[in-house]
């Protein structure tokens, strides 16, 4: 692109007028100078960031609504996702804001070359981020970890005889838990079997509310096994079959799906982006006096990373 | 110390260009990144969803008109799908895009002294996601319609089996980004465009509207969005978030969706409050009262709106202590709205009033929002409100507020700025026979409903006791009055388009930046870096008959200067 000036355009100058659109093929009639049109950018993408907070923010509230409604259930079916896996993927996007950042700084030095390195290899990160959420998702689909009433539905096949032996045996559940409007609801029993006090995985507090339970009832609940704090606990194979599963533990999975599917999204539209940059940037359109895209598209990728920072303790990291 | 170019020129058949001849074809209109092309064809179809609104409204009035079935084949069933079909059309597909998306897209760079918008390829996508989300719409009637209410309340809404409610969920998804689209142009539009000398405080009072009504788009919007999502997850794969059945809870929902619909009630009604803080001003030909009251009531609105949600739910079982302080909030948002009532009819007090087209609506809006915001006050008192929950008095005071205030707002806004949109003048006695056809048909229809709630009719329903039919036979014939008048309206404005007298370019008298450049505008707007001053300060204005408009008087001019304002 050598038809680009050399002067530095990115410093504020106060110059208007039509000279500046002749010098700088991307600036926009209705700016009057790449300044301008870089700061408005940026207020634009700040703007779209904080509705993509309050987007993820619902979702966030009723992740909050849900845990203080049914702390046991949350803190039982964290031990099913695998913090490993999760770990990495942490891991891995933080990488790639790094490598995005830097991509940032190398478009705005005119190190175009470095630029593009960095721009692919935060596509790489978004690559493998994606790849490692679609083994984790494939097999817990498969273990019928999932939302709503499959969740209750032994898996096809010898992964689930355990389980289907299992329940053949449990008792079948009283009928005051089950939903009046429903005539034959799908659900299998585990959803209600034991009282709710004794699923409870949470230890009660040693000294809760006046009235919450009698010494007796406190007393019954403590000798029983807390799963999460035994030190010898590891995730049973199969959720059905394990006696201490809280009541709707399926709620566990349905916000998990839903908050980190469309963070997932987030990934996907941010690699078509980071796409469309490279394609940019292999173009020769970005350099020191025109990196508006490669610095908002920052911005998006940065946010959406953020977004995963939260999930992955919410998630991953409840003891 | 005035804006007024009196240089421009007067002869209008010598314009050489103006927005609208520019440049010509089909293409040339659909891929415009003009802001007042997208401006003018938002308006024709937000005008066109208005007609389609109206018409369910006209069906629901004559439905009610007996009790028990009165149009043949108009069931209980379809009667929902009506009133679902016209709250969800006149609120998503009308009200909420009317103003910002075209008067807001045509006047306000005009008005700023801006070029276009800060995203002019951006703000041509909201208007195509605007269709969008209209064609979904209209495929959830091909797809077996829906009956849930506007509101989409669980657990109805992920039950009932009418097959039309996933399409027009994605349809009020893809209309809420439109409007967040549009919010976060304006608001860097705002931010970034303003030309030197365009100070915040001097920026006339619509901006300031559609400034506020942009932040609660950008924030309140993605609520929404991912609520109604939430629902087609749970409709498609039932993941019991919201299914008390499965452990998930209904009342949330109602958090989320009141959390975006209430604020949109001030998307809805603070750009009309602004185009009559424009109308007002303009039309008495008197600097606006309490200019920044007015300007900064507008941010409190937006501010307060976010807190009172939860006057939606009185009834839904929340804690009394959470009832007591959203009522208290609830009460404290008559103060910035009360703010501006009392400014504008401070600043028609020893006025020069012109009643001209515009005006009327505005005054009409003076009445219908006084009445309106009033008898929010009842809906806001907690004991009140139990006994006027779900009855036709909140659908009397929310038709008030969203019809005779926002819509009002719109048209008399329209009517101002047709001759600058259009370069056309349409017939005043017409525009102001149509004015009060509307505002007679409207408190007809409307107040009537005030009573049949108070009375105890309940809203929404197909059926009635004998003893309501005296008051929804009144109520219906006023809708009928109403269409008349909407009728007389559409007629009065188009026939201006072939035989109006042509416009000048200042028919009011008003004071800020629009009025400056030609009527239409030209396609960059202004030739040259338009002056900025008062655009509130009318003195140097006269009559001009020759012009048939307003003009800069130098002598005033002078006269003025010698005695600022400030």
């Amino acid at each position: 692109m050598s038809s680009i000036p050399s002067t530095h355009a990115a410093g504020h100058d106060d110059h208007h007028g039509h000279g500046e659109h002749a010098k700088y093929p991307f600036l926009a009639h209705h700016f009057e100078t790449p300044a301008h049109q870089f700061d408005s950018a940026k207020l634009g993408m700040w703007l779209f960031l904080a509705t993509e907070v309050l987007f993820f923010g619902a979702l966030f509230v009723a992740y909050a609504v849900l845990r203080v409604r049914f702390p046991e259930v949350f803190s039982y079916a964290s031990h099913y996702l695998d913090t490993l896996m999760g770990g990495v993927n942490t891991c891995v996007l933080i990488l790639s804001s790094l490598t995005m950042a830097m991509a940032v700084r190398f478009a705005q030095t005119d190190r175009t070359q470095a630029m593009l390195v960095c721009l692919v290899l935060t596509f790489m990160g978004a690559v493998g981020f994606m790849v490692i959420k679609y083994f984790e998702y494939s097999h817990k689909i498969h273990e019928h970890l999932v939302w709503g009433k499959t969740f209750y539905v032994p898996p096809e096949g010898e992964l689930g005889q355990a389980e289907r032996a299992e329940l053949s045996k449990a008792p079948e559940p009283p009928p005051a838990t089950l939903n009046p409007l429903d005539p034959a609801p799908a659900i299998v029993p585990t959803l209600a079997v034991l009282p709710a006090v004794e699923a409870s995985a949470i230890k009660p507090a040693s000294r809760g509310p006046v009235g919450l339970a009698t010494p007796r009832e406190q007393a019954q609940v403590e000798r029983l096994p807390v799963p999460s704090e035994d030190p010898a606990f590891t995730k049973p194979a199969l959720h059905l079959a394990d006696p201490a599963m809280p009541a709707n533990t399926h709620l566990f999975f349905a916000i998990y799906y839903c908050m980190t599917g469309l963070h997932g999204i987030h990934v996907l539209a941010g690699m078509v982006m980071l796409a469309w940059l490279i394609w940019r940037g292999a173009r020769g359109h970005f350099s020191s006096k025109y990196f508006t895209p490669v610095d908002v598209g920052g911005l998006y990728w940065h946010i959406v990373d953020l977004v995963w920072i939260f999930l992955f303790p919410l998630f991953y990291l409840i003891h | 110390m005035t804006t007024i170019d009196a240089s421009r020129p007067i002869d209008l058949a010598a314009r050489p260009d103006n927005y609208l001849t520019h440049s010509r074809g089909f293409l040339s209109w659909a891929l415009t990144l003009d802001h007042k092309r997208i401006g003018v064809m938002y308006l024709v179809a937000v005008l066109a969803s208005f007609l389609l609104g109206g018409i369910f409204a006209l069906l629901l009035r004559t439905e009610l008109l007996t009790p028990g079935q009165t149009i043949p084949g108009v069931t209980a069933d379809v009667y929902n799908q009506f009133f679902t079909l016209h709250g969800a059309i006149m609120v998503f597909l009308v009200i909420i895009p009317s103003i910002p998306g075209a008067l807001g897209n045509f006047v306000l760079p005009i008005m700023l002294g801006a070029k276009d918008v800060a995203f002019p390829r951006l703000n041509l996508g909201s208007f195509y996601l605007w269709i969008a989300g209209a064609i979904f719409t209209l495929l959830s009637l091909a797809m077996g319609g829906f009956d849930t209410g506007w509101t989409f309340y669980t657990p109805y809404s992920t039950t009932t089996s009418t097959g039309g409610v996933i399409p027009v969920l994605f349809g009020v998804f893809i209309l809420g980004f439109s409007s967040i689209f549009t919010g976060m142009n304006f608001i860097v539009t705002v931010h970034k465009l303003r030309p030197p000398g365009m100070t915040w405080f001097r920026m006339p009072l619509f901006l300031w509207a559609i400034y506020a009504t942009a932040i609660i788009q950008v924030l309140a919007t993605p609520v929404l969005a991912i609520t109604l999502m939430l629902i087609v997850v749970e409709r498609l794969v039932n993941i019991g978030i919201f299914d008390p059945s499965m452990g998930g809870d209904p009342v949330l929902y109602q958090h989320f969706f009141w959390f975006y619909s209430h604020p949109a009630v001030y998307i809805m009604i603070l750009p009309a409050m602004g185009i009559i803080s424009e109308l007002i001003s303009v039309h008495a030909h008197r600097h606006i009262f309490g200019y920044r009251f007015i300007a900064l009531s507008s941010i409190a609105i937006a501010i307060f709106s976010f807190l009172v949600w939860g006057h939606h739910m009185f009834t839904s079982g929340q804690s009394p202590l959470m009832n007591t302080l959203f009522s208290l909030i609830s009460f404290s948002v008559a103060i910035p709205s009360a703010v501006k009532v009392f400014n504008w009819l401070t600043t028609l007090y020893k006025g020069n009033i012109s009643l001209t087209t515009p005006m009327w609506y505005a005054l009409s809006f003076l009445v219908l929002f006084t009445i309106g915001g009033l008898t929010g006050l009842h809906l806001a008192t907690l004991n009140t409100d139990v006994h006027l929950h779900d009855t036709y008095f909140v659908v009397a005071h929310f038709h008030y507020v969203m019809m005779g205030s926002a819509l009002i707002g719109m048209i008399g806004g329209m009517h101002h700025w047709w001759p600058k949109m259009t370069g056309r003048m349409y017939s005043e006695k017409l525009g102001t026979a149509a004015c009060f056809v509307i505002f007679i048909g409207f408190n007809v229809t409307f107040f009537t409903q005030f009573y049949l709630g108070s009375q105890g009719m309940p809203r929404r329903y197909y059926d009635y006791l004998p003893e309501y039919q005296v008051y929804h036979v009144i109520s219906t014939i006023g809708s009928y009055v109403m269409a008349l008048g909407f009728v007389m309206t559409a007629y009065c404005l188009i026939s201006s388009l072939f035989s109006g007298r042509k416009a000048p370019a200042n028919p009011w008298g008003g004071g800020s930046l629009e009025w400056q450049c030609t009527s239409p505008p030209p396609h960059d707007n202004f030739a040259t870096q338009p002056s900025v001053g008062d655009c509130y300060d009318f003195r140097s204005l006269r009559w001009d008959e020759k012009e048939q408009g307003y003009v800069v008087d130098p002598a005033l001019a002078a006269e003025a200067a010698k005695h600022p304002l400030h």
